[in-house]
């Protein structure tokens, strides 16, 4: 189902939690809502859901205006990232659960409900642990069964607030991994909230970056980390290393010396130059950064140096592969490949 | 070689407590054990069958019961209350709660006469009697038993996460239906946990109830109340025969409401 947030504000006592946020949701897309803490995504899940209410704005579910609904009305899937399960029920009481709470009219019968919940706990690979409660499974499988409870009600939108933020690092990696097949498999549309840009990048179809109670930016994973628009993005999604730059005469200048790097358009003046510490090349001209190597780590694969630019203390980051020779040096001169200019 | 736990202490904690549960619990109960085993078997069915104690402790078990059941509904809600909303006052409220605690019980009793008595403030518009009938009784044992259950059922459900019960709506139900089949089934063991106790305060109560329950034999005399008669005519045995019997019967109860509390604790993982 398209989900449409048209000028939505919140405010928690009059404290604004949202400032005049609209964002279109297309039918069966992945979105994540990423952001740092305190940025108002959780906020506009809650929305979405109806658990929260706007002070100001609509909800559409498709043509219709959900705002003056109910969260029970509004059949969305939602998933807390502390599972939320009922501890009294067993595994099969908790996904029957929002099929059995259905008015006498549309309640399936008994026999249906349990069929279509064991069908739901096959999907996420739980057949067997029918009988056991919340208590007896591990926190992987206890979120794989809020999911399953979730699904029970066909939702229109599945919502996930934070999904694997409580799990560690391996079982997050393979949740991730089987949520993404498990959303090409059902086509369910799928809001997702979580502050790891990690994860947003991998499993999104796209990404919706907020910032103090404002959308920053909203496109595929590869727009928004090819093309920031802000200092805030370019920041938040994946690394990045910054410097204050003059622009004059159609070039960069660091500390006095062109960095041969040409500016764009006809800005000029200052402006902080940002780029990726592993889009850079070494280079031997005097038309480069070139900075004295404070630090050198080993990170996996690649070799990360710390360089300070100039007097004024600036450091950057730059990656090299960990077996270059050049990680041996005091000294560096580098250019970057790719670079924002804000 | 022998490997000291981690937890340390093991011997000492447990000599401890199996010596200061002697001097206070197992050696009085032992000596009333003998005391009342020393009349033999008939002797002690005799006295414990006489028609005035059976009349006795029937008055002291169904008032405790009640009043329990009583203290139950409306504990779990005074507990609802103070947990889930913030109102002007509500410490002080919180606070009050546990004055039944402090109040010298008698002072409770000859307050809660004055006011249910025919002509009290509160008794006057009842067209039935409350003060010096069973229901009097009850009513002061509802009033020395609602903290431990308020006390007993806050936390756990200050524990329930509010998410489980958004969970509860955003699958379709109701909030009847939350209450229903989620939050007061996980409140099952904290509510039998402050049945048993306030149902065990109020069989042992004694100095609020003699106030307002008027202590006509068959009616509304309670057990405690008789052993007293029973060691003021210097009929000790007789004194320990009931006694024995409560505690027997009380004892049945706990043990039996604590064997449904370890099954649900068991069933739903609390602790974990």
């Amino acid at each position: 189902m398209q989900v449409r947030i048209a000028n939505v504000r919140k405010e928690f006592d009059r404290f604004p939690a949202l400032h005049d946020v609209s964002l279109d949701i297309h039918s069966g897309e992945l979105i994540a809502l990423l952001g740092p803490s305190g940025s108002g995504k959780t906020t506009l899940l809650r929305l979405i859901a109806g658990l929260e209410t706007p002070t100001d704005g609509k909800v559409f579910f498709g043509d219709i205006d959900a705002s003056e609904k109910t969260v029970q009305e509004r059949n969305i899937g939602f998933v807390f990232q502390h599972y939320a399960l009922f501890r009294h029920m067993t595994i099969l009481e908790n996904v029957s659960f929002g099929l059995s709470v259905r008015p006498r009219a549309t309640r399936p019968p008994a026999g249906e409900i349990r069929r279509r919940a064991m069908e739901l706990l096959d999907l996420v690979q739980l057949s067997g642990l029918e009988k056991r409660y919340p208590n007896q499974l591990s926190g992987g499988q206890r979120q794989r069964v809020a999911l399953a409870r979730a699904l029970a009600i066909e939702p229109g939108v599945l919502l996930l607030d934070e999904p694997f933020g409580a799990l560690d690092a391996q079982v997050r990696r393979e949740l991730r991994k089987w949520l993404r097949e498990m959303h090409d498999r059902t086509g369910h549309t799928t809001v997702f909230v979580t502050h790891d840009q990690e994860e947003a990048l991998e499993l999104a179809d796209r990404l919706c970056v907020m910032s103090q109670g404002k959308i920053e930016q909203v496109g595929s994973p590869d727009t928004v980390y090819d093309s920031p628009i802000s200092p805030f993005v370019f920041g938040f999604i994946g690394e990045s290393s910054e410097l204050p730059v003059t622009v004059e005469n159609g070039e960069l200048w660091s500390g006095g010396r062109a960095i041969g790097v040409p500016a764009p358009d006809s800005k000029t003046g200052e402006a902080r130059l940002f780029f990726r510490p592993h889009d850079v090349e070494l280079v031997e001209h005097d038309a480069s950064l070139a900075g004295v190597v404070t630090s050198s780590r080993r990170v996996g694969g690649t070799r990360r140096v710390e360089l300070e630019i100039g007097g004024e203390g600036h450091k950057v980051e730059v990656d090299l592969p960990f077996d270059h020779p050049a990680g041996e040096k005091t000294r560096l001169s580098f250019r970057p490949k790719r670079w924002r200019l804000f | 070689m022998k490997q000291p736990s981690v937890i340390p202490g093991f011997g000492l904690t447990l000599g401890f407590t199996l010596a200061y549960f002697s001097l206070i619990v197992f050696i009085p109960m032992i000596a009333l054990g003998i005391r009342s085993a020393g009349l033999g078997f008939d002797g002690f069915w005799k006295a414990a069958t006489d028609p005035r104690v059976l009349g006795a402790l029937r008055v002291s078990f169904v008032t405790a019961l009640i009043a329990a059941g009583v203290n139950v509904i409306f504990g779990t809600l005074i507990a609802w209350v103070l947990v889930r909303y913030r109102f002007p006052g509500r410490r002080i409220f919180d606070a009050v709660v546990d004055l039944p605690f402090a109040l010298p019980t008698a002072v409770a009793g000859i307050a809660l006469t004055a006011i249910y008595a025919p002509n009290g403030i509160v008794g006057q518009w009842f067209p039935f009697r409350i003060a010096y009938t069973p229901i009097g009784i009850v009513i002061a044992m509802i009033f020395i038993g609602l903290p431990f259950v308020v006390r007993t059922i806050q936390p756990i459900l200050e524990e329930v996460s509010r998410e489980v019960e958004e969970a509860s709506a955003t699958l379709g139900a109701s909030r009847f239906q939350t209450i229903t089949r989620v939050i007061l089934p996980s409140l099952t063991p904290a509510i039998l946990t402050g049945f048993a106790l306030a149902f065990a305060r109020g069989v042992g109560e004694y100095g609020s109830v003699i106030f307002i329950a008027g202590n006509i034999p068959f009616v509304s005399e309670i057990a405690p109340l008789l052993i007293y008669i029973r060691l003021q005519e210097f009929n000790y045995v007789g004194a320990t025969v009931i006694a024995a019997v409560m505690l027997i019967i009380s004892f049945a109860m706990l043990f039996f409401i604590n064997l449904i509390q370890a099954w649900s604790r068991k069933r739903f993982g609390y602790g974990n």
